[in-house]
């Protein structure tokens, strides 16, 4: 019981090609049907149909897409730098699709031949990893907006250069809060200590979480941050000149990028595949054995790897990202577009300095915690979501109602007091 | 009658909370996502309910031996406001007169319903149907033959002393 059965080298090569196969294939799967359901989910909202005629309920209506993408005419404007051009999508696409390497998707699965960790890659670097690829995105959409030789595309690329390279400092850092609660930055063991804790980490990191989703929306370009496609400003922005196969790089590659997002979501704050208030499920590799928790004396408590809960883990794993997917599409239909510079404003001015902030505070309850011995564990969780609820509430209630951030007819809006635009006169003061 | 205007008066800064109408919107976005509101109609499988003035198509009413109703008064291709019927009439041994060419360019035709209006003998009708899609321009001047095929319902007449047709 609870002895652990290493891969030999030959299995383990085996298992990994068929993991990198298998997952590989399931998020393209993920991602064409997210853009169907995108289009549905889409037109319910606005009490439409939405595409229903291409098999049942539209369900084969992706594969239609896929086919007439790839027979369709491939534009090139005469103008353009070839090469980077074709380099674009193809920029684009790969840590799109390569992120996903390093999201555990279930509990280890055993096999005759010894125990297989469902993830493609667990390597030590997890989120690093995973910060590093995603900021590679940049360079597709960059390099194919200027390289289209087209001012909207051009403008577009900017607008994702300077919006990616902020949001990204706003995310590694509401990352920061989860790595000191964690201690690591494997995914693995994220999944883990939050097992351990008891608490899925969007409790004690509530505030995190929502710097994360703001800021995963703003890196995945999805509304209310998609200024880098921003139709009604800029026709699509950097993917305007592209046709065909290449325009669908970018449409998987921006959907790859939300299924990645929402996976890391789920794996940094909502345990990953744990299944909640059920602790049969915990498992994690500990001296060469599998075990659950630790018991009163510090003893490891061994389990054993079963089929059956790496099928319901991998259940639980995906109700929670496709909760997220759907939270994406929902955002997405409900929210306008931000300003340009309201997001530069949001990005710098609120969530940089309210994450640091944030940070230190997370340290410095920690450390109070650890001085007074609270060991980790449910009180441990509960201490630290207390003081983040207060925290998040307080957020909210500054950031609303004009008194951080406001809108354009708010910024010469006098103070109680001296005068008050007075209605019907167009928004202007009156004299007296 | 006078005219209203409405002054939108902008909240005052401070007094809107953006987290509610946040929420706010979103759980409206909810409430219509998972019921949404039928008013699709699915076009070719449910069929729109046409008024019973509808004017679309037209057609020409014929005698039970299969003579066309028309008698070649003239009055339609005077009053068509876009000029779109020709017509030649002709007389037979007993002096009836009858069309001998009586074309109407569905095209032109801005579907007035003056034609069935000012008809004398209720010969020709714009009905109520829509579906006249062909593979060419050409198949859109319809001549007699084919204005005497059609057997859609013809449109119902407006009537002064029932204005709202109930």
């Amino acid at each position: 019981m609870g002895e652990m059965q290493e891969l030999s080298t030959f299995w383990f090569v085996t298992f990994g090609a068929v993991k990198v196969v298998a997952v590989f294939t399931v998020v393209m799967v993920v991602v064409a049907y997210m853009t169907l359901a995108e289009r549905r989910v889409s037109a319910f909202i606005q009490d439409r149909l939405g595409p229903n005629r291409v098999g049942p309920f539209g369900l084969l209506q992706p594969i239609a897409d896929g086919l007439k993408n790839i027979i369709k005419e491939e534009t090139m404007p005469g103008t353009a730098a070839k090469f980077y051009f074709v380099l674009g999508p193809a920029l684009a696409i790969m840590p799109a699709v390569v992120t996903f390497a390093v999201i555990p998707f279930a509990a280890p699965l055993p096999t005759p031949v010894g125990t297989v960790d469902m993830i493609v890659a667990d390597v030590p670097i997890g989120i690093l990893y995973i910060l590093a690829l995603s900021s590679l995105a940049v360079y597709g959409i960059v390099l194919s907006g200027w390289a289209s030789n087209n001012k909207y595309a051009f403008l577009g690329g900017l607008r994702a250069s300077a919006q990616m390279i902020s949001y990204e400092v706003a995310l590694g850092l509401s990352v920061i809060a989860v790595l000191l609660l964690a201690g690591n930055v494997t995914l693995t063991e994220m999944v883990w200590k939050q097992q351990q804790l008891g608490l899925w980490f969007v409790f004690p990191l509530s505030l995190a979480f929502i710097f994360f989703l703001i800021s995963a929306l703003a890196e995945t370009n999805r509304l209310p941050f998609d200024m880098p496609e921003a139709e009604s400003e800029l026709i699509t922005g950097y993917h305007t000149e592209y046709s065909a196969m290449k325009f669908s790089m970018f449409f998987i590659a921006e959907y790859a990028h939300v299924v990645t997002a929402s996976a890391l979501m789920a794996t940094l704050f909502f345990g990953g595949w744990d299944i909640p208030f059920w602790p049969g499920d915990d498992m994690f590799r500990h001296e060469g054995a599998w075990i659950r928790g630790f018991d009163e004396s510090g003893a490891p408590i061994p389990t054993t790897p079963s089929v059956l809960i790496t099928l319901l883990t991998l259940g639980a794993f995906s109700a929670k990202t496709g909760f997220f997917l759907l939270l994406y599409i929902w955002i997405r239909w409900t929210l306008p577009r931000f300003r340009y510079d309201q997001v530069m404003h949001l990005g710098w001015k609120v969530l940089l300095p309210a994450a640091l902030g944030y940070i230190m505070l997370i340290a410095g309850t920690m450390l109070v915690l650890d001085q007074l011995g609270v060991t980790y564990g449910m009180l441990y969780g509960l201490v630290l979501t207390a003081v983040s609820g207060v925290t998040t509430l307080a957020f909210l209630f500054f950031v609303d109602r004009d008194r951080v951030i406001s809108g354009a007819h708010r910024k010469r809006t006098p103070r109680a007091g001296v005068t008050r635009p007075v209605a019907g006169t167009g928004g202007r003061p009156t004299s007296s | 009658m006078a005219i209203s205007v409405k002054v939108m008066r902008r909240p005052e800064a401070g007094r809107t909370s953006y987290m509610r109408a946040t929420l706010k919107g979103m759980s409206l976005t909810f409430r219509h996502m998972v019921r949404p509101t039928k008013v699709t109609l699915e076009y070719p499988e449910e069929q729109p309910e046409l008024s019973p003035r509808w004017r679309g198509t037209h057609r020409m009413e014929v005698h039970a031996d299969g003579r066309p109703k028309c008698v070649a008064c003239g009055l339609c291709p005077t009053v068509c406001p876009a000029n779109c019927i020709r017509l030649v009439g002709g007389e037979d041994d007993q002096g009836n007169r009858y069309p001998i060419v009586y074309e109407i360019d569905e095209f032109r035709c801005i579907f007035c319903g003056m034609c069935q209006e000012v008809c004398p003998v209720e010969a020709i009708h714009v009905g109520q149907h829509f579906e006249n899609a062909e593979y060419g321009r050409d198949r859109f001047v319809y001549d007699l033959d084919r204005l005497m095929e059609q057997d859609h319902p013809t449109t119902l007449l407006w009537d002064p002393s029932d204005p709202r047709s109930e």
